[in-house]
Formats: structure tokens, sequence, C-alpha cells
């Protein structure tokens, strides 16, 4: 080994606990490409796959009844390559033991071939027999939350009848990987599942001989589908269809692309501002930490080594440090990266997964850490080959200060001296505080950055259930009624407060835009289910007009005082056009509201009402259950209560994982960047401050010196970062929402103040390392190299 | 016989540039240097020895005026020739000593013979100053004195053509710098090194053939000693 990589290794030694620190930064910079760009193509590219192996169909629609001899006419639309006829209709479940009202889907599989469409993967157990219709199939999330298996018995409302069932197997299956209670936000899958059964059992059931009432398609790729629809629309429109959709519109595909959506925009946006924030740091860190060799590097030059045989032994421990650190990152991103997709697999029930590793992240991450690394080295390295030898090796020449601005006001009887070396010294090393700043305010951002998105769900739950969606319950009538259905409910045990609405499932359209969405009329001057307006004061629905909120009003460019053509998917449908008349505030879905009496004028069928929002005593609440399961009238009830913990289970969860180790890998950043920066100033002013121990000031006076600067520096990065993280956030909130929730831009205080306290804390313990090192400053060898 | 002269410098200027003071270190310095001398320089603090010396060693450059090292240009900027000038002939003891803290002696030693083209041991090199013992010692653990020693021996463990020294004795006592003398002096004497050697310090110019005052960058005058001393002869 020549002398030269001797010294490699001892510096290395010497250096440990720095390289360490910049060796991690490199490290968690790049883990977080890794894990967020590899967990996320993972799942896309699952999700991908388990529709592809399991057919999950492209078009869907539901109808009244149709003779299954459609099937043949549906076939013909262009473009369409399978279609199964299925029937598929509420029921209402009844769980020993269970309180609370449930509901289900009963879902037909044909007897004699397997689906074409929308395969099951069954969990447990087989497929029901054909004919036997007490035979079922659950889905796998109800399986859990009721703790059913092959075995279990329970029984369902069909048609008004009751009917018991046994469990014959468990299922997962790519249409339902979310399923949703009718009038639900959010899935509880203890309260609503997936009930396969025989199609000749529920023809039976449903007095469906021979027909069928909903419709799945499978279209050729690149076939179009609105086109399809449209056919599809035509052909069903006579036995009731309500309006076919696409996946987008399907409700368990949306609710799984927006819980990706938002993973895709934690992980399109914060791994690589993650990634460039430690790749320029490591390169401010390296370059500081190289200018503190240019002694040395003179002296290599001076003996006769080459520029370049000089370069290389730098680059070698730049490499090392890159290399190993690029190691680590490459290896904790592609643990962390799995575990990651195993967790979100799980939360979203695939049946497999597939682990994505692709090159380029590698290549890319690899490229960015070395380069900056490499880059920051040399440039001091090249700097100080430049340099004639005798100067390079010369200690720096002694700082010229001048008197501070304020000095000469009397700022000086006020602090001390040492104090006022401080200052100086950052005055007249402005580029030394700014780097630190700088890093230190970019450790910051990157805190807030991954902490602030459950600030804006939590406002996001604020506003949605206890500003606006304030009911305890909503009750969903089986079919539409008149408003005197409103007394009984009124008189149900319980019940403090009722409020009507109805809901309509309509095409919304703005010139060539259009979206699926439902409009709910409501009665002004309402308590608990209120509109708010963006100031989040309390509107009501104008006597005319429609109220959208202002995703829709995005989506579908509409402004206040624009037409919108409003297709009834419902009743005697036909197209109405209507004035938006303002834009709401509302974060779930694509809202719509209309005045109560104005949505029955637009449908024309007189007074009609589809449910009723409830408040109502908690106390009598088993009771209150007790009615609603024994009035046939009352399709399902959801609980508003439900849905807000299952709102933060499921969207904070998702949002949670991924942040959770975000936030891990920046507290090692501020760590690692804070102690550098702190180790290196030391370095660059030992000479100095080991002067003034010689001087006989103590050891706490010298290390004020230097603490003095660094806590102004430290304080002075907090607002920086802090803007800089609210940037970075609001560039990650950008691409949160989607059709289904709409996510406010909120970052609280709180999590700047979190953000600060891990700068805090890093800076203290960097701090009292520092304080360790001044009390080893070897004086002796300060002044015996020096004249 | 006319001795071979190796350093020729005609009209060698350098000027410092600090901001906006201008310092003169050298102001047209005329200089020959024989093959096999041992030349004292001698001077004031800041009168420009330093600068002298490190523009003979390739250390730093010449603001104007040439300065040749045998048929080596030591003035024209180029920085390869400048870096073989220095690997090949050249042994510098540095004022500072500068030693790399995280090699022993006798590693600092090597660093510079595995690039040299016809080295003695380290191990001979450090033997030679008096090191022997010491060889595996760290600097951090080596006085002042001995720091000294070993950067004679880096310097000297490549058989350099010439040896220049700025102020090896300047921070040891009397004693250990009569020792460090007689290194360079035996090496000076057995290899014929051309020997430069810059002091403040009146009494070692005795044991020099030629003794260069310098005062304000020029030289002043020089003298040639008619009778030598040996460093044993002289102290502090
Ligand atoms: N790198 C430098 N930058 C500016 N001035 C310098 C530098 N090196 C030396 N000087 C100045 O040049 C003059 C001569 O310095 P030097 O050759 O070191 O003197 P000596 O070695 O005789 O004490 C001094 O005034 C010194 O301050
Ligand atoms: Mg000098």
């Amino acid at each position: 080994m020549s002398t030269l990589d001797r010294k490699l290794l001892r510096d290395l030694r010497h250096l440990w606990a720095q390289a360490l620190a910049i060796l991690l930064v490199i490290a968690a910079g790049f883990a977080t490409l890794i894990l967020g760009v590899g967990a996320y193509r993972s799942l896309e590219q699952t999700r991908a796959a388990y529709y592809e192996r399991n057919a999950f169909a492209d078009v869907f629609a539901r109808l009244e009844r149709a003779p299954k001899s459609l099937g043949s006419r549906i076939l013909e639309i262009p473009g369409v390559v399978a279609a199964d006829l299925r029937i598929m209709r509420q029921v209402i479940i009844d769980i020993e033991g269970m309180s609370e009202p449930a509901s289900g889907l009963a879902v037909s599989l044909p007897d004699f071939s397997p689906a074409h469409l929308n395969q099951l993967t069954l969990r447990a157990g087989r497929t029901p027999e054909p004919g036997q219709s007490s035979e079922v199939v659950i889905n796998d999330s109800f399986a859990r939350a009721q703790h059913l298996g092959p075995g279990s018995r329970f029984s369902a409302i069909f048609n008004g009848r009751k009917h018991e069932l046994e469990v014959v197997g468990v299922a997962l299956s790519p249409e339902f990987i979310y399923v949703l209670g009718p009038g639900d936000l959010m899935p509880d899958d203890r309260r609503f599942g997936v009930l396969w059964m025989s199609e000749t059992a529920l023809e039976g059931l449903f007095d469906l001989e021979g027909a069928f009432n909903s419709v799945a398609l499978k279209l050729l790729a690149g076939a179009s589908e609105s086109a399809a629809i449209a056919q599809l629309d035509r052909i069903i429109a006579r036995y009731g269809g309500v309006g076919a959709y696409g996946r987008k519109d399907q409700i368990s595909y949306a609710f799984l692309d927006s819980e990706l959506q938002q993973l895709s925009a934690m992980s399109r946006i914060i791994p690589p501002i993650f990634l460039a924030v430690s790749a320029f740091l490591v390169n401010m860190t390296l370059s500081r930490l190289i200018a503190l060799e240019r002694e040395q590097i003179g002296l290599l030059k001076a003996i006769g080594y080459s520029r370049l045989a000089v370069a290389a032994h730098y680059l070698k421990l730049i490499l090392v440090i890159a290399i190993l650190g690029s190691l680590v990152g490459a290896i904790a991103g592609t643990w962390l990266g799995r575990g990651l997709t195993a967790l979100y697999g799980e939360f979203y029930h695939f049946p497999f997964l597939i682990f994505h590793r692709d090159p380029d992240i590698y290549l890319l991450a690899t490229a960015v850490s070395v380069g900056a690394a490499v880059l920051g080295g040399l440039k001091t390295v090249f700097a100080a080959l430049r340099l004639p030898p005798a100067v390079a090796m010369q200690p720096p020449q002694p700082p010229r200060y001048a008197k501070l601005w304020g000095e000469g006001i009397g700022l000086a009887q006020v602090l001390s001296q040492l104090t006022i070396m401080s200052l100086r010294s950052m005055v007249r090393a402005p580029l030394r505080a700014v780097t630190t700043l700088i890093g230190v305010a970019s450790a910051v951002s990157l805190l807030v950055m991954a902490m602030f998105a459950i600030d804006s769900v939590e406002f996001m739950i604020d506003v949605s259930f206890f500003r606006t969606s304030r009911q305890h319950a909503s009750v969903i009538l089986a079919e539409e009624q008149g408003p005197g259905v409103l007394q009984s409910v009124q008189n149900l045990p319980a019940v403090m407060r009722s409020e009507p609405y109805r809901s309509v499932a309509v095409r919304l359209r703005n010139g060539h835009r259009e979206r699926r969405t439902t409009i709910v009329g409501q009665p002004p001057g309402q308590d608990l289910s209120r509109i708010v307006d963006s100031e989040f004061k309390v509107v009501a629905p104008p006597s005319e007009g429609l109220l959208v909120n202002a995703r829709l009003a995005e989506v579908l460019k509409l402004r206040r005082g624009d037409i919108v053509d409003v297709e009834l998917l419902e009743g005697k449908r036909g197209t109405k056009s209507v004035v938006v008349s303002d834009i709401i505030e509302s974060y779930l879905g694509l809202a719509a509201y209309m005045d109560l009496d104005a949505l029955n004028r637009l449908i024309g069928e007189g007074p009609r009402i589809s449910g009723m929002h409830i408040a109502y005593d908690r106390r009598d609440e088993p009771a209150l259950y007790r009615a609603l399961k024994s009035t046939p009238a009352f399709a399902s009830v959801q609980l508003q209560r439900i849905s807000l913990s299952k709102f933060r289970d499921t969207i904070r969860e998702n949002i949670n994982f991924m942040t959770t180790t975000y936030v891990v890998l920046s507290v090692i950043i501020a760590f690692g960047v804070v102690y550098n920066s702190a180790r290196i100033q030391l370095s660059e002013r030992a000479r100095e401050l080991a002067s003034l121990r010689v001087l006989g000031f103590t050891r706490s006076e010298v290390s004020r010196v230097l603490l003095t600067e660094l806590a102004i520096v430290i304080l002075l990065a907090q607002p920086l970062g802090w803007a800089m993280g609210y940037a970075f956030s609001w560039g990650v909130i950008q691409g949160f929402s989607s059709d289904l929730f709409t996510v406010p831009f909120l970052i609280e205080t709180s999590t700047y103040a979190r953000a600060t306290l891990v700068a805090l804390l890093a800076s203290a313990a960097s701090a009292f390392v520092v304080r360790l090192r001044v009390d080893r400053l070897d004086l002796v060898s300060v002044l015996k190299t020096r004249d | 016989m006319q001795p071979e002269i190796v350093f020729q410098a005609r009209g060698l200027t350098k000027v410092y540039q600090t901001g906006d003071v201008e310092v003169r270190a050298l102001d047209g310095v005329d200089l020959q240097l024989y093959k096999g001398e041992f030349v004292v320089l001698l001077g004031p603090s800041g009168s420009g020895k330093s600068t002298l010396l490190n523009i003979l060693g390739g250390l730093d450059w010449a603001t104007s005026g040439t300065c040749r090292f045998k048929d080596h240009d030591l003035t024209v900027d180029d920085e390869r020739a400048l870096t073989l000038y220095r690997r090949d002939h050249v042994g510098f003891v540095f004022q500072f000593y500068n030693l790399i803290p995280s090699l022993t002696a006798r590693e600092n030693v090597s660093l510079c013979t595995e690039i040299a083209r016809d080295p003695m041991p380290p191990e001979e090199a450090l033997r030679l100053v008096g090191l022997g013992e010491r060889m595996n010692h760290f600097p951090a653990q080596l006085s002042g004195g001995e720091q000294q020693r070993v950067a004679i021996a880096r310097a000297i463990a490549k058989r350099p053509e010439v040896l220049l020294c700025d102020e090896p004795t300047g921070a040891l006592d009397s004693k250990t710098g009569v020792w460090v003398l007689e290194a360079l002096a035996s090496v000076n004497a057995e290899l014929g090194t051309t020997t430069v050697v810059i002091t403040h310090n009146a009494a070692i110019r005795e044991i020099a053939h030629r003794v260069i005052y310098i005062a304000d960058g020029r030289i002043a005058h020089i003298v040639e000693n008619e009778r030598r001393l040996a460093p044993s002869e002289i102290s502090w």
C-alpha cells in the first residue's frame, strides 16, 4: 500500500464521525428516492398486474331488469371483447351480536363457466355450488372485520325475505378492493360486505329468472371508452339503465387510484427534493472539509506530487464516503421500500406483490450523490492546487476584522468582548455563516415537508366532519319517498333532529368536459348538514341554481354564473341547464348542492326525499339500531362517527406509512448537517480558539465564541427553513387531490415548531460534541508549529 | 577550475498584492549559486529570504526576472515541469516542518522516497538525522526538534541535488540545532548537495562557504568565509 493510501485510511479513521455523518446524509437522500419511487412503482405495477390477471372490467352499468338475450347486442358494441351479465343487488345483513345495521352487495357468480371478468382470488374455501342459495363467498375484508370464515353462518334479507347463509369461501376481487356501503364516505369493512352467490340462486331470490341487472364490459386496448359507454347506455336505457361508467367512476378503482395518487405525489416530489438537498449538503460539507486540507495539499505538491496524484488522493477519500453512503442508501432504500410496499400491499388487500427495482433510480441516485460529493470535494482540491505550494502551505493570512455596525453606538458596552468576536467572525466570513445557514434551513425544510401532510388531512377532517357534515348518521331510504316519511324518522327512538335530503345521480357537462356525480338537494337553514363558502361561512342553497365545490368547478372549468348541463341519470331522465350560483368549500368528492325544492322542480316528479341526516342521543343507540333494522323502508344507515374513524384509518394511514419514513430520514439529515457544520466551524477556527485559551480564557468562554456564532446562524436558519418547507410542501399538495378527496393546504404552527425542535436537538447534541472538542484543543501544537 | 553554476537568477522580483497593499518581497535580485556549496542566507525578518528560497525551490513564482536551475527555467509557467523539478532535484526543509500529522516519521519520509528516482531507504535517512529509534512515532508524539529532523530526513532521503532549508534551527535549542546542522553539513560534504540555509542566527554563518546578506528584498552583500567552522564548534 502506498503511503498516500495509508494516509487516506488514517484520515478516514480520524474523521470517522464526520465521514459517517456525511455518509448518512448521502444514504438518507439515496434511500428516500429508492424507497419512495420503488414502493410507488411496485404498487402501481402490482395493481396493473392484479387488474390484468383477474380481468378487471373497463365499463360498468346497473339497470333494473333485462333479459339475458340482450347480451348478444351488448357484445356487438365495437371494442367490446367480453361482457359479464350479472345480478347485483343491495341486501341487509343480520349478524348475531352486531347491533348496528349492516348491509351487503349480493353479486352473482356464473354457475357453469367461470366469470370472464372481475375474477375472484379465493383466500379460503371454494365457490358456491350451482343453485345452492345458502352458500356464499364473502370478501376478505368483511371476513376479517367480522371474524367470519368457511363454515360461519349469518343471515341476510333478500327482497324482504330473511335467508340463512353459510360462508363457503373468502375471496379478493379487483372490483372490490375498497367496498363502500351506500352513502358511505369511507369503507367500513365491518358494516358492509360483498356476497358472491350462485347466479341461479340469486335469480330465484330476487325474482330475476333469465334476467340480469348489472353488466361489466372489457374493452379492446385502445377502444374508445366513451363511445362504448354511450352505446351501452342506449341499449340499456329502456331496461332502467342508470348510466354506464368507466373505471374512473368505479368506486373501488377511484378510491385506490386516489390513494396511489397521494403516494405518487409523495414519491414523485419528496424524494427528488430529499436527494437534491442531501446532494447539496454533501457538496457543501465536503468542500468545506477539504478546504481544511489546504496546507497538506500544498505540501504534497511541494514535495513533488503532481496535481493529478493529489486530486486522485482526495477523490479516493470522497469516493469512499460517497460510495459507501450510496451503498448504505441503496440497501436501506431497497429494504425499506420492500417493507413499505408490503405494508401498503396489505393495506390495499392485494393478493400478491410485485417488487419493482428499476436500475434507473439506482443509477440516478448514485450519479447525483456521488457526483455532488465529487464536485464539492474536488472543487476545493483544485482551488488549493491552483495556489503556489508556498502559499497553500502558509497558514491563512490573519483575518482583517472590521468594526461592526452598531459597535460605534455603544453595542460594545452591552455585549461582551467574546460575543463581539463571534459577531465579527460572522461578518468577516459571511460565506461560512451562509453555508451553515442554508444547510440547516434545508434540513428544517425537509422536516416540514415530511410532516405537514397530516396537518392538511386533519384540517380536511375538521371541515368535513365538524363544520359541514355534522350529522350523527344518515338514514338512506330503499326507495325515494314523499316528505311524509320524515315524520316516521323523527319518531324513531333517540332521534333528536332530522333533516331531509335528496340525492340524484347526474352527469354534469360543460363543453367537452363531463363528470358523473350526484346533486344533493336540501332545504335552507339546515343545522346538521351545512354548506360553507370558501371563507367557511355557512351559506344556504339559493332558490335557483347549483352550488359546486372547488374541485368540481376546477375539473369542469366552471365559474360562478356559468351554465352547466345536468343530465339526469335517474327517473324521467333528460338534460337540463342550470346556473352555477356559487363555488363552495367541500373536500369530499365532486360535491354539488341545490335547494331541495329547486331540485324537485328540476326532476319534475313532485317532492321526494332519498334520506335523512339525523342527530340522536348516543345513550339510546341500540334502540335506534333495532328500530332501523326492523324497518325495511330504511335500506341502510351511514354512521358519521364510523366514517370519521375510517377516514383517519384510511387516508391518514395511507400518508402515515410513507411520511413516517421520510421524517426519520430527514431527522438523520438534520443531525448530519448540523453536526458537520459545527465540527467544520471548529476546525476552521481551531487556531484562533487555541490562542484564546493560551491567553487565559477558560474552556467555556472559548466554546462560547464558537457556539454563539453557531446559535445565531441556527436561529436565523429557522425562518428560512420554514419558508423553504412551505414551498416544498405546496409542491407536494398539488398532487394530492383526486375526484374523491381534495386535500387543502395547511401547515400547523406545531409542525414548524417540531421541525425546529429537531434542528435544535441536533444542534444541542453537536454543541455538546464541539464543547468536548474545545476541551481537547491542543494548545501546544498550535503554538509550536507557528512563528 | 571554475565551479559549476547551479542557480542563476537575474532581476528576480516578487510583489505580493493583498487587498490594496502591495508588498515588494524581492526587488531585483541577481544571484549565482555553485554546485556543492553551502550557503547561508542571513537577514532580518520580513526581508524576503523565504520568498527567495521558495522561488529557488519552485514553490512560488516570481513576478518578474528570470531564474534557472541548470537547464530548467523556473520562471516559465509550466506546472508539470515545476512539479518534476521539485520531485527530482529539490529537498526542502520548511520553516514550520509541515509534516503530515496522520503519518509516522518513517511514513512521512517514504511519502517522498516513493516518488523519487534514487532514494535512500527512509530508515537510513532517519538514522542520518539521529532518529533511528523514533521512526514509528507520529508528529504529535515528537518534540519540535525531532519534527524538524524528520523534515530534514524527508528532504535528504531522495538524495537531492539541492537542499533548501528555511530556518531549520529556528525553534531549536543550541544543542539540537547543532545536531541538525551537522546532519546538513555531512549531506553537503558526502553527497555534494548544494545547500542553502536560511537563518537569522548570525552564529551559523561560520559554517557556510558563503554568506548572503539580504535586506529589503535585495542582496546587501556577500561574504566568502576564508575558514569554515564545523557545526560542533559553534553555539548560541
Ligand atoms: N503570501 C504572502 N502574501 C503577502 N505577503 C507576503 C506573503 N509571503 C510573504 N509576504 C511578505 O513578503 C515579505 C517577505 O516575506 P518573507 O520572504 O517571508 O520574509 P523572511 O522570510 O525574510 O522573514 C514580508 O513583508 C511578508 O509580509
Ligand atoms: Mg521566512
